[in-house]
């Protein structure tokens, strides 16, 4: 081994180490929306203050996708390595699950509060996706 | 030839092993498919025994091979990424003065999960994977260092052993 071996090695892990404080920093307040997207196309949007379970059916395979307690985790999944089942619950803005095999991404998208517009276009993804319109605080501000 | 033959051979052997272990005992960094790269070590220990041109045939062989026995087309595809960005930067690594077998290896396990997760993102089409390449590059240079000390003893171990078989 020689020297720059280990300037190689140490250089490459620091890198790491900052760039990882930098994305945990990044983006990392507390969501508003799940964002499901299959092969780069929106799916669906979903609020993350309701409760719910959501069944993707695509081409490439099925997935449930569930919100609880303001945080959303993949419940079901066939496919074949079942990774995105073990990728736990996210709720911040820079938190992604991914379903490799079935191209299907969870984001997570943080509203701009200080909108008003925001607000909106959140609630109506949410009451078209949802028939029920339970204590929601958005929808009680634009009744 | 037929010392190289021996050699072809017996990476070959490892590398479906070592692939197998991979495969049984996946490990997770929260992205699906990718893969730590263990069986590297069987491109590290041939780039310092056999020609390139020969190395590169292995390690395709290698994962189609993998990908056949213990995955699928998209397994292969992520492989032959990493497996090709990662062999390309070793011989450029290995080319460049100031460098060991360690060094070159650590370049090739973290090319080889950059190369991984250029595949995933181009997948997914979703460029939020980014968030995931501080642990690659990490994981990477780990993987790359432990492969490449034990690349540091096998390589005169094999050179000896094929010395007295052929
Ligand atoms: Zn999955």
């Amino acid at each position: 081994m020689k020297k720059k071996d280990i300037i190689l090695g140490i250089t490459i892990i620091i890198i790491g180490l900052i760039l990882m404080f930098v994305m945990k920093l990044y983006n990392n307040s507390q969501g508003d929306e799940v964002i499901i997207k299959v092969d780069g196309k929106i799916y669906g949007k979903y609020s993350l203050d309701k409760n719910q379970e959501i069944e993707i059916d695509t081409e490439y395979g099925h997935n449930t996708v569930c919100i609880e307690n303001r945080k959303a985790y993949m419940k079901e999944a066939d496919c074949p390595d079942g990774y995105c089942k073990h990728q736990g619950h996210i709720s911040k803005g820079n938190q992604t699950i991914v379903c490799l095999p079935h191209k299907l991404v969870v984001e997570i998208k943080v509203n701009d509060k200080s909108s008003g517009d925001n607000a909106k276009l959140g609630n109506n993804n949410v009451s078209k996706d949802n028939d029920s319109e339970d204590e929601l605080i958005p929808d009680a501000i634009v009744k | 030839m037929s010392k190289k033959v021996a050699y072809c051979a017996i990476l070959i052997a490892l590398a479906m092993i070592f692939s197998y272990v991979e495969a049984v005992i996946p490990v997770n960094f929260g992205i699906p498919g990718i893969k730590l790269g263990v069986a590297n070590i069987v491109v590290v220990v041939g780039l310092y025994i056999i020609k390139a041109r020969e190395v590169f045939v292995i390690s395709v062989i290698r994962i189609i091979l993998v990908g056949i026995l213990f995955g699928n087309v998209m397994s292969i595809l992520y492989s032959l990424a990493g497996g090709i960005l990662s062999l390309i930067v070793m011989l450029l690594m290995k080319k460049m003065k100031g460098f060991s077998i360690v060094g070159v290896s650590i370049a090739g396990g973290v090319s080889h999960n950059v190369g991984q997760l250029a595949v995933a993102i181009a997948v997914v089409e979703n460029l939020k994977l980014i968030a995931y390449i501080p642990v690659l590059l990490i994981a990477g240079a780990i993987t790359g260092f432990i492969i490449g000390i034990l690349s540091s003893k096998i390589v005169p171990v094999m050179k000896k052993e094929v010395e007295k078989v052929v």
